[in-house]
């Protein structure tokens, strides 16, 4: 596999890079800074059993001008990719971007419009290739309009729908998407917030997300648990929705 | 519920202090699982979360209060997540990492490549920084010194909020200071070190009963020149003839031709699921414990090939081991008795522990080479005993009549175990503190960089 990854430097595409690197897998990286990006790629490149180089460029979800000059540097040194796996995305308390609505502005479009930009992009160059994987990291906030995520959720809620389409519409031309809904996962990102039961850890959800892309899925939970759990949450009725703080 | 923040970081840093500020004060907890009130600050980004910070901490391994806050206020930043190597060069044997990395996770990657840290703690879940940090040692002491010996050069965020690079020839007063200097000089954000070639990935173990304190001190001197590895349980529930009977484990890296072909199977790791009642670990199950684990070793030598984790590791097989002392939480007294003290010190020591109580089931013994270059650095040459003790009301008196008794024989005890030391006591055991201090006021005037322990021992 020759894959692109928007977002490994930390977290969840940490985890995720690491063991595809671990198992021989050619990465391309792109992220916001060449020197973060360098030591994410030294890193990768002493887990690879054959120490095999991972290139890199700057790409910057808020700048849609970066994306296609960087899918071109990930095409140029991979010769060709057949995986494209995007991870980032911005993540803001909804207390935060209540009291900010530039800051829920920016997540919005970060999130949702230029994601999707970035996926236009991306699944051009893997269908005039006969297609491949697209796994973007949608969230289990996108399920149900919910008071803790409703902005945030709103924006994951708008992505999956999204790739869902693209599902069916290159399924025949050899695109798989993969939509990941995570569930609470313990990274950087969510330091500090209470975990609620069913917090998972991110190499757990990278096994899952790397087994379901290998198997070609089109949407995977992670931690798997949050299948049922959402199962659940998408059944209440509007009425408890008022009444619960979830 | 979120996926990476790749443009997060880009968000102005206002926002996420105003986040941090909002999240609700936690505990923070050493080994001995006694907390203190805090707040720790998580990034993968070293460089940006230590700026203004107060102390760094990795995964919490010391038992006392080396890394805990001294006030709840105080900015805490936890490095487990800055885990990436920088690094690898297998030739020269030399590894580059941010100092989160943890020597779990460097042991999977090493270990097949066929190597491994020249020094290895107890617990292979600490991480690098706090490896720095405590200067910590493992069985081979008498071969190969404390890590710090190991360590090539490291980043460091001082006080004044600059970032240099300090190794034995640049700033080298920083650097031997910041090794085994419990993290007090500046925050450590990179390590680089040097590795050693294992022929295989099993170790050779030799162990044998040993029937008293006397004959243990005898019998790890004679096992030192012939093995890079030796260490000793002992059961110091005994009393009398058998003071300090236990058994003696000395080991080294199997050869190709020993060695099995398949890489060690490990037992899965298992977890104590509870905090066990204060009652669980008392003085009999302990004795009960003790007397299975001496008779289990039936012939009085035992040789064969294990794997590294339980050689190095054998208490990490138990993840969270440290609940079984139940909600009173627990300390470990580490000290080293100089050689020219002789056996006999050692005897007395052991006959004043036992003396005392405390009902701990087991102590480590450990004959130690050499001083560290490191200024605060513990061993030194002679013997090494540890020993857990649940906290209880006596815990104070008991602490402080050994350090008496430690004190008197020229030796001293291990920071990164300690909870109860007195500042009075540290300074009597610890000619080289007027250094330390010094170096403090170098590169911390005002005492920004501080723990728990240090409010405790060094006044600030």
């Amino acid at each position: 596999m020759k894959a692109v990854l928007l977002g490994a430097t930390t977290g969840m595409g940490r985890a995720i890079a690491r063991q595809l690197a671990a198992r021989g897998e050619e990465l391309f990286l792109l992220g916001l800074a060449a020197d973060d990006l360098a030591k994410s790629a030294a890193d990768l490149a002493a887990r690879s059993p054959s120490h095999t180089t991972v290139g890199f460029a700057e790409c910057d979800l808020e700048k849609p001008e970066t994306f296609a000059p960087a899918l071109e540097a990930a095409e140029a040194a991979l010769g060709g990719f057949d995986a494209v796996i995007v991870t980032a995305a911005m993540f803001a308390t909804q207390d935060a971007l209540e009291e900010d609505v530039e800051l829920a502005r920016r997540l919005v479009t970060v999130n949702y419009a230029n994601t999707v930009v970035f996926c236009e992009h991306a699944r051009k160059r893997l269908l005039a290739r006969g297609g491949g994987k697209l796994v973007v990291f949608s969230s289990v906030a996108g399920e149900r309009g919910r008071k803790p995520v409703a902005i945030y959720g709103s924006s994951k809620a708008g992505i999956s729908a999204y790739l869902e389409a693209l599902d069916h519409k290159f399924y025949e031309q050899g695109l798989r998407v993969l939509c990941v809904k995570p569930g609470f996962v313990r990274t950087g990102m969510t330091a500090g917030l209470k975990a609620p039961p069913f917090a998972g850890e991110p190499e757990e959800v990278a096994r899952t997300v790397i087994a379901a892309m290998d198997r070609g899925d089109s949407v995977v939970y992670a931690p798997r648990v949050w299948s049922a759990v959402m199962t659940v949450i998408r059944a209440l009725p509007r009425a408890i929705m008022r009444k619960v703080s979830f | 519920m979120h996926t990476n923040a790749v443009t997060s970081e880009s968000a102005k840093a206002s926002d996420a202090t105003r986040d941090e500020d909002r999240r609700p004060m936690g505990t923070i907890m050493g080994w001995g699982r006694l907390g203190v009130a805090g707040r720790e600050t998580f990034s993968e980004d070293l460089a940006k979360v230590t700026r203004g910070a107060n102390l760094s901490r990795g995964l919490g391994r010391s038992y006392g209060d080396s890394s805990l806050p001294a006030a709840a206020t105080d900015r805490v930043v936890n490095t487990v997540l800055a885990n990436r190597v920088l690094s690898l060069d297998e030739e020269a044997m030399v590894i580059r990492v941010e100092a989160g990395a943890s020597l779990v996770e460097l042991n999977k990657l090493l270990i097949p490549r066929g190597l491994f840290s020249a020094v290895t703690p107890g617990t292979k879940f600490v991480t690098v920084g706090g490896m720095v940090a405590s200067d910590v040692h493992g069985k081979n002491h008498h071969r190969e010194g404390c890590f710090g010996e190991h360590v090539r050069s490291m980043k460091i965020r001082l006080a004044d909020d600059s970032i240099v690079e300090c190794s034995p020839t640049v700033m080298p007063d920083l650097f031997y200071g910041t090794i085994g200097g419990m993290g007090l000089l500046g925050h450590i954000l990179e390590v680089e070190f040097e590795l050693r070639r294992i022929p295989s990935q099993w170790i050779w173990m030799e162990s044998e009963r040993v029937d008293d304190i006397d004959s243990f001190v005898t019998a790890l001197n004679t096992a030192a020149p012939k093995f890079p590895m030796t260490m000793g349980w002992i059961d110091c529930l005994n009393r009398g003839k058998r003071m300090g009977r236990g058994i003696l484990m000395a080991g080294r890296w199997a050869t190709e031709s020993e060695a099995k072909r398949d890489a060690p199977f490990e037992l899965p790791h298992v977890t104590v699921p509870i905090e066990l009642p204060n009652l669980a670990l008392n003085a009999f199950t302990a004795q009960a414990f003790n007397s299975a684990y001496y008779w289990r070793h039936l012939s009085r030598t035992k040789l064969g090939l294990v794997g590294p984790e339980t050689f190095f590791y054998p208490l990490d097989a138990m993840l969270e081991w440290n609940k079984v002392y139940g909600p009173r939480g627990f300390t470990q007294y580490q000290c080293v008795i100089p050689r020219h003290a002789g056996p006999p010190a050692v005897r007395a020591f052991m006959e004043l522990l036992t003396r005392l109580g405390g009902a701990s089931p087991l102590c480590v013994i450990k004959d130690c080479g050499p001083e560290g270059r490191g200024t605060l650095s513990f061993p030194l040459e002679g013997t090494s005993i540890a020993v857990d003790m649940a906290v209880s009301p006596d815990i104070q008196r008991i602490v402080d009549q050994l350090n008496e008794f430690v004190i008197e024989t020229g030796g001293r005890i291990y920071l990164t175990k300690d909870r109860f030391t007195t500042a009075a006591h540290f300074r009597r055991m610890e000619p080289r503190l007027d250094r330390f201090v010094a170096l403090r006021d170098k590169y911390d005037p005002r005492r920004r960089i501080r723990s728990a322990q240090s409010v405790r021992l060094l006044g600030d």
